[in-house]
């Protein structure tokens, strides 16, 4: 029910961020987190990041269902 | 004419004004001599007894997008529409309903826009019109775009032509046209490099039918996109349609921006692209000549006609089960869920 | 490449996790998948004929247009009629049907009916046309809930005296918890939302788990995403275990998203709230609080709607809750299609008759 999509960070301007998704530029708003950075994922819903993406879990996440060798996930 | 000269309703009274802006704006850039007769009809000598005739109306927002405005789509929209039946475009006429207060540089832009089309295609503009009307009735400016075109002889183009087997071809990639316009519409901006695709298609046609005896049918698919069209095509008849989602040509710009709102890019608009169905013999061929054309060059055969599923058209998804694809209901909006 | 997003829509990995998913199961299990997005998701990638008749996948209530109250949608309608009022509004909304009218029916005939990507474009309207008043339809769980709450917060701040909200947003928790509770559903599993759970974490799903005992898996959107909460899912109910699994850890962690959190509470209360089809579910909605009242649409305005009468054949409420499907109802397909929907969930994009319609049973 919540159409998000990740998107990278290219530039910061007070409380708004400009975020590439496949070479698309959008500006939306980082009232939601705190110490955004340039270069980081995150997830952008409805003009807001509301999430960063954990890009250490990401890694582990593709490689657990590629392998589904660990019983944890 | 300055930067700040303005439609005003005078300009559409028929008078000494309206005949000004004619000549300094219209027959400027529009000059033939069928044209310049300004007589009440053109007359026209064609070569041939069948003829295609179609007309179509243009009400774009924003009027000016990347890759074009309304007088450019205006132009490509009927030229494509006899091209696709298979006709030679030659004549087109232009109608203008202007709002009070439009900008004379903005409406001459237009023109140029639509001239440079013509000149391109090697259609003639043979009659036009110019109304005006009040502030707020309507949205700045309306164009209606009626034309005219040669069919060969020997060319039998048609749906009924179309058999089980045959190829689906679209002439390049979806969805860049709605995308360019929406990345401009208020509420809705984002920044991107997506040009409308909105594009004469009459000359590589041309050469796509002169090249293959195997052409069926062609269609643009312009409002509500490739799904729609390809719904239309098969709607009431003994045939369906099997598209693969891993051969339609997206850029990944649009790809993108289709993520971010939500969109789907099989229903969205193109002015500048053609399905083509032909026969499997001469998928390759028609390919071959779309890839050397400047407007063809991210051809791509998606499809075929089959008798699997008759009056649908169905996609085979990345995960190879098949669905169907149903045509588009109303306007595609951009979704938060 | 989309990074984050490719990767996890790989083919070989989606069939490998699907033949895993054939092999293993051998037990009937009924997942419902909770969010609107994810049945789309399902749909779309054909993955509920691919997993083998085993499993059963359910659609469920997450979905913000298609549980809005027809009342609701009528309030709306009525204030459209105000004077130099402008109702702006996630694209998802302009068809959905009210009693007698809804905001594509209202822009027809000449309201001021805008499309938003965000609430962030309401505010810079209300800046750029003071004389009009912006009225924001707030739909949307707990992914969304922060974003509008955020946009009052900064329309606070600025002292905008042009913008309000018709508040209409759902939470998670006690819906989840009725529809599991109602004896039609007969649910053994769920695959949680993840953009809902990336704000408020997964700690919220333990009751779920430990007091109804339903196993619950918190899923990304993408094919990889859907295949492997399917498979985590099967291989509990095959080792009659029941867990809480977050699958979605690139997004999601346990405490979720605080600051957005506190945000939404700064603005909005818990409230009793009318799900549509499913009746009024305590603590399930939320409210602006009286310190934000002036940006409270129905506190500004005194909205008079016509009287709220729904179409009593539509089933969308069992449908909603997973006790029946499209297929169950007389209306589906042969009265009820997307050019003439008789309920929310065939109007919204991500409703279930939508889906059932679009890509097929």
């Amino acid at each position: 029910m919540c159409w998000s999509i990740p998107g990278k960070i290219i530039s910061i301007c007070g409380n708004m961020a400009k975020v590439e998704i496949s070479g698309v530029h959008k500006d939306v708003g980082l009232d939601l987190i705190d110490d955004s950075a340039i270069g980081e994922y995150v997830l952008v819903h409805a003009g807001y990041v509301i999430q960063k993406v954990n890009e250490e879990s990401a890694k582990f996440t593709i490689d657990f269902f590629k392998k589904r060798g660990t019983k944890e996930l | 004419m300055n930067s700040t000269d303005k439609i005003t309703i005078a300009h559409g009274s028929g008078g000494k004004i309206t005949n000004a802006l004619i000549r300094d704006v219209f027959f400027k850039h529009l000059n033939n001599s069928i044209l310049l007769e300004a007589d009440d009809s053109a007359i026209i000598d064609v070569e041939t007894k069948r003829l295609a005739f179609t007309t179509d109306s243009f009400v774009v927002k924003p009027i000016f997008f990347p890759g074009g405005d309304i007088g450019k789509i205006a132009a490509c929209g009927t030229i494509n529409d006899l091209a696709v039946s298979g006709a030679s475009p030659k004549y087109i006429t232009c109608g203008f309903i202007i709002e009070e207060g439009f900008s004379l540089t903005r409406l001459e832009k237009i023109v140029i826009s639509l001239a440079g089309v013509v000149k391109k295609s090697g259609v003639k503009v043979v009659s036009g019109d110019i109304k005006v009307v009040g502030k707020g009735q309507t949205d700045g400016i309306f164009i209606n775009t009626s034309g005219i075109g040669t069919m060969p002889q020997g060319k039998n183009f048609g749906v009924d032509k179309i058999k089980p087997g045959d190829k689906v071809i679209i002439s390049g990639t979806v969805g860049d046209h709605e995308i360019a316009i929406l990345s401009k519409r208020k509420g809705l901006e984002f920044e991107s490099e997506i040009e409308s695709d909105c594009a004469p298609l009459n000359k590589m046609l041309e050469e796509v039918v002169k090249s293959s005896s195997g052409v069926r049918f062609m269609r643009d698919p312009t409002r509500g996109g490739l799904a729609t069209t390809l719904n239309e095509i098969v709607q009431n008849k003994n045939f369906g349609i099997l598209i693969e989602e891993e051969k339609i040509p997206i850029s990944k710009q649009v790809k993108g921006a289709c993520e971010l709102l939500g969109l789907d890019p099989l229903y969205l608009a193109n002015e500048g692209k053609a399905i083509i169905i032909v026969s499997p013999e001469d998928e390759q061929k028609v390919l071959s000549v779309l890839k050397k054309n400047e407007y063809g060059k991210n051809a791509a055969s998606i499809g075929e006609i089959t008798t699997a599923h008759p009056n649908k058209v169905c996609l085979k998804t990345l995960l190879g089960i098949t669905r169907i694809v149903d045509m588009l209901t109303a306007e595609q909006l951009p979704r938060i869920c | 490449m989309t990074k984050y997003l490719d990767e996890y829509r790989d083919k070989k990995v989606c069939l490998e996790l699907l033949e895993k998913v054939k092999e293993i199961s051998t037990k009937p299990l009924r997942i419902m998948e909770v969010c609107g997005g994810h049945t789309m998701a399902i749909r779309k990638n054909g993955i509920q004929k691919l997993v083998g008749g085993n499993i059963k996948l359910i659609s469920g209530p997450g979905c913000p247009v298609c549980v809005t109250a027809i009342e609701d949608i009528d309030k709306i309608v009525s204030l459209a009629g105000f004077k130099n009022v402008s109702i702006c509004t996630f694209g998802d909304m302009m068809y959905v049907p009210g009693t007698s009218s809804s905001l594509s029916k209202i822009s027809a005939a000449g309201g001021d009916v805008r499309i938003v990507y965000s609430v962030l474009d309401v505010l810079e309207f209300a800046r750029s046309e003071k004389a009009k008043h912006f009225v924001f339809i707030s739909i949307g769980f707990e992914t969304t809930a922060p974003t509008e709450a955020a946009a009052i917060i900064q329309a606070d701040r600025e002292n905008l005296d042009n913008f309000s909200v018709i508040a209409l947003n759902k939470t998670m928790p006690q819906a989840l918890k009725a529809v599991l509770q109602d004896k039609n559903s007969k649910i053994d599993a769920l695959i949680c939302p993840g953009h809902v759970s990336a704000i408020t974490g997964t700690d919220m799903y333990k009751s779920i788990v430990e007091d109804l005992g339903v196993s619950c898996c918190v899923s990304g959107f993408e094919p990889v995403d859907l295949l492997g909460s399917i498979y985590k899912l099967t291989e509990l109910k095959e080792e009659n275990k029941t867990a809480l699994i977050n699958a979605y850890k690139r997004a999601v962690c346990p405490e979720g998203n605080k600051k957005a959190q506190e945000i939404i509470y700064e603005v909005f209360e818990e409230g009793d709230t009318n799900w549509r089809g499913i009746g009024v579910i305590q603590k399930s909605g939320l409210k602006i609080k009286e310190k934000y009242k002036k940006f409270d649409a129905e506190r500004r305005f005194d909205i008079k709607p016509e009287k709220s009468i729904e179409t009593t054949e539509c089933i969308c409420g069992d449908i909603l809750r997973g006790a029946k499907t499209p297929r169950d109802c007389a209306l589906f397909k042969r009265v009820c299609t997307p050019t003439n929907p008789k309920g929310a969930c065939m109007v919204s994009s991500e409703g279930t008759c939508s889906a059932w319609y679009k890509y097929g049973e």
